[in-house]
């Protein structure tokens, strides 16, 4: 917290771009008088526009409040309620949030900075540890990206694995979210049934890919391994009893008068709002817009499986709440039919640029023994091009932008981190409402810090 | 339940842009832009023009700015690019994304090393303030008009920026409290 900031100090930090090109203190949130006033509209939530340009609720921006009744207080990044290590700095007058700023970066490991040093094929490890609640999914944008820039066509057996596994890890994502939201508004038990369930969800991972996170499953060129003997009967088990469980938590949570008071026309945001702020997945779809990658712009199979886009109405806590215990459902119908129509085939594409031979023929071949060093040491090269591939992980757009340079690294990894962008929606959602319901509004958000800082 | 209480964003306007059903006007792009077929279009377009560009997409039904990040092209300057397009250090890669059209448009602006700046597309999309802080953090390319333009990811007193391919990454000593000292 930095009540006393000097002017100066600001001032030049806000110029210097000059050599170092530091500023101390310069990502917080500052006292009014010292806070521009553009960046004072951008802070108090102004900054969304209408379709003809004009500045939304110019009006009722209360940049005039006198200083001396409000304060500053940080939020995190130690905080338990910010799910990681979020930091917020909160201008509070009372009760009532009026400003709000995210801080991060406390979580940032310069993955993408890694990702140029690794080969494609070590490029899977490093991406699945971006966010660690859906690590499956930031393996399938980084194999597609790579995929595309190879101009490789996967056998239908590695498509529906990877649909089915992406599926699964978006039950998993929204159970773990079921759970931590309910913990933040006081569902304890919540929290005790959302980690349940997705441990069996987890438990259907472990057998297939070895772990229960971070599985570097999916990689360019197909899958890791094939799908476990029996793993028909888990997932039909796992689909039942998740499925039953869902109307369990609906009439744990979704009648409850406490729970509907702390979610409904809590951090509410429209549709140009989030529109306008990048804002994806669940939270766009919560403001009415039917906007899911899966749907309006399809990869993998996901035209050729029935599954309904869940859209709110009002855009506020519950409806982001409804979405997600809806999308649970809709990701087990989607599994169901993979497992109905699941192909038999390869699970990884038989092209001698990008598979190992397999293991057997190691031990026979002196040719394969080479050809599995060379694929491991020093990879596989990419043809010369960028790319940009987007799918719908549980927290939104997920995007990758590629660049390769004709070798076997690639040349630039952008990772399009839907927390990180979904997090700019944060001030606008806070503002007015009351310092309790914050830590209910983060939570709707549901970022995953390692995503938002990679 | 009611969305009559708090409302930050201000009340809906009818026909907003944000509705799948909102105006469907086809993009022409400016005459002076190379495009390129592929996966997605790609626009290219000089720095002064970059953000007219923008605008006009902006204008025909490209409601959201999905991605935006900076590309260090210094180890690897002879990339393929359209002709009439000079190469630079540095490139601004920008997503737009139309939600009623189902489009996307990829638009590419090269940035010399001598003078990283570009317009900001803050003040048409105000999604692009985290993702432009980012890529100032992490290649050194300003934007100007940004509100708030510090480090995002980075602690503030860092010096130099990391994805910058002269960055040199790995090479600063790591300091154990146990090491022995230099003497």
């Amino acid at each position: 917290m930095s009540d006393v900031v000097d002017e100066g100090t600001r001032q030049v930090g806000r110029a210097a771009w000059g050599s170092a090109e530091t500023s101390e203190g310069a990502q917080e949130l500052y006292p009014r008088p010292s806070t521009s006033s553009r960046e004072l509209e951008r802070e108090v939530g102004s900054v969304l526009r209408l379709p003809e340009g004009g500045v939304l609720n110019s009006g009722d921006i209360d940049v005039e409040r006198p200083e001396d009744e409000t304060m500053i207080i940080n939020m995190g990044p130690q905080h338990p309620s910010t799910h990681g290590v979020l930091r917020l700095m909160l201008e509070l007058d009372g009760e009532v949030v009026l400003r709000t700023k995210p801080v991060i970066g406390y979580l940032h490991t310069g993955m993408e900075k890694t990702g140029e040093m690794l080969t494609y094929v070590q490029g899977s490890t490093n991406v699945t540890r971006m966010d660690y609640l859906s690590p499956l999914n930031n393996e399938l944008v980084f194999s597609l990206a790579t995929e595309a820039l190879l101009g490789l066509e996967m056998p239908p057996r590695v498509v529906w694995i990877r649909m089915m596994m992406s599926e699964l890890q978006r039950v998993s994502s929204h159970l773990m979210w079921m759970a931590t939201n309910g913990m933040d508004l006081g569902s304890t038990s919540m929290m005790i049934y959302g980690f349940r369930e997705r441990e069996m969800v987890l438990s259907f991972f472990e057998k297939t890919t070895g772990l229960r996170m971070n599985h570097n499953y999916i990689r360019p060129g197909g899958v890791a391994a094939d799908l476990p003997d029996g793993w028909e009967d888990d997932v039909t088990v796992l689909c039942d009893t998740v499925e039953a469980r869902t109307y369990e938590y609906d009439e744990l949570l979704t009648g409850q008068p406490i729970f509907r008071e702390r979610t409904e026309a809590v951090g509410n945001l429209t549709a140009e709002g989030a529109l306008a702020l990048s804002a994806t997945g669940p939270i766009l779809r919560s403001t009415g817009v039917p906007w899911d990658l899966r749907r309006t712009m399809p990869y993998l199979a996901y035209d050729q499986v029935d599954f309904d886009v869940i859209v709110g109405t009002y855009g506020d806590n519950f409806d982001r709440y409804a979405i997600r215990l809806n999308e649970i459902r809709e990701s087990v119908r989607i599994v169901r039919q993979c497992v109905e129509k699941m192909p038999s085939g390869d699970y990884r594409i038989q092209d001698k640029k990008v598979t190992p031979p397999p293991r057997a023929r190691i031990d026979e071949s002196m040719e394969a023994l080479i050809h599995h060093f060379k694929i491991f040491t020093e990879g596989f090269r990419v043809p010369e091009g960028e790319v940009y591939v987007a799918i719908e992980s549980p927290r939104g757009e997920l995007g990758c932008y590629l660049v390769s340079d004709g070798t076997s690294k690639p040349y630039r990894l952008h990772i399009r981190g839907p927390s990180f962008v979904n997090l700019q929606s944060l001030p606008t959602m806070l503002r007015g409402g009351l310092m309790a319901d914050a830590v209910a509004v983060i939570s709707s958000v549901d970022p995953v810090m390692g995503e938002v800082d990679r | 339940m009611s969305g009559a209480g708090v409302d930050p964003g201000g009340s809906r306007p009818a026909g907003a842009a944000g509705g799948p059903a909102g105006a469907a006007v086809a993009p022409e792009p400016p005459p002076d832009v190379v495009r390129r077929a592929g996966p997605g279009d790609v626009a290219f377009t000089p720095r002064d023009r970059y953000h007219d560009l923008v605008a006009a997409y902006r204008a025909s039904g490209f409601e959201m700015l999905s991605d935006l990040c900076g590309v260090d092209y210094l180890t690897h300057p002879g990339r393929s690019l359209p002709e009439g397009v000079e190469p630079e250090r540095f490139e601004v890669v920008a997503n737009l994304l139309s939600v009623s059209q189902r489009r996307r448009v990829r638009v590419r602006v090269q940035v010399p090393a001598s003078d990283p700046v570009v317009d900001t597309l803050f003040d048409l999309y105000p999604g692009a303030e985290a993702m432009e802080r980012e890529a100032f953090d992490m290649l050194g390319i300003r934007f100007v008009g940004h509100p708030d333009l510090t480090r995002i990811l980075m602690p503030e007193d860092w010096e130099g920026h990391p994805l910058r391919k002269d960055f040199g990454a790995g090479r600063v000593p790591v300091q154990f409290k146990e090491a022995p000292g230099p003497r």
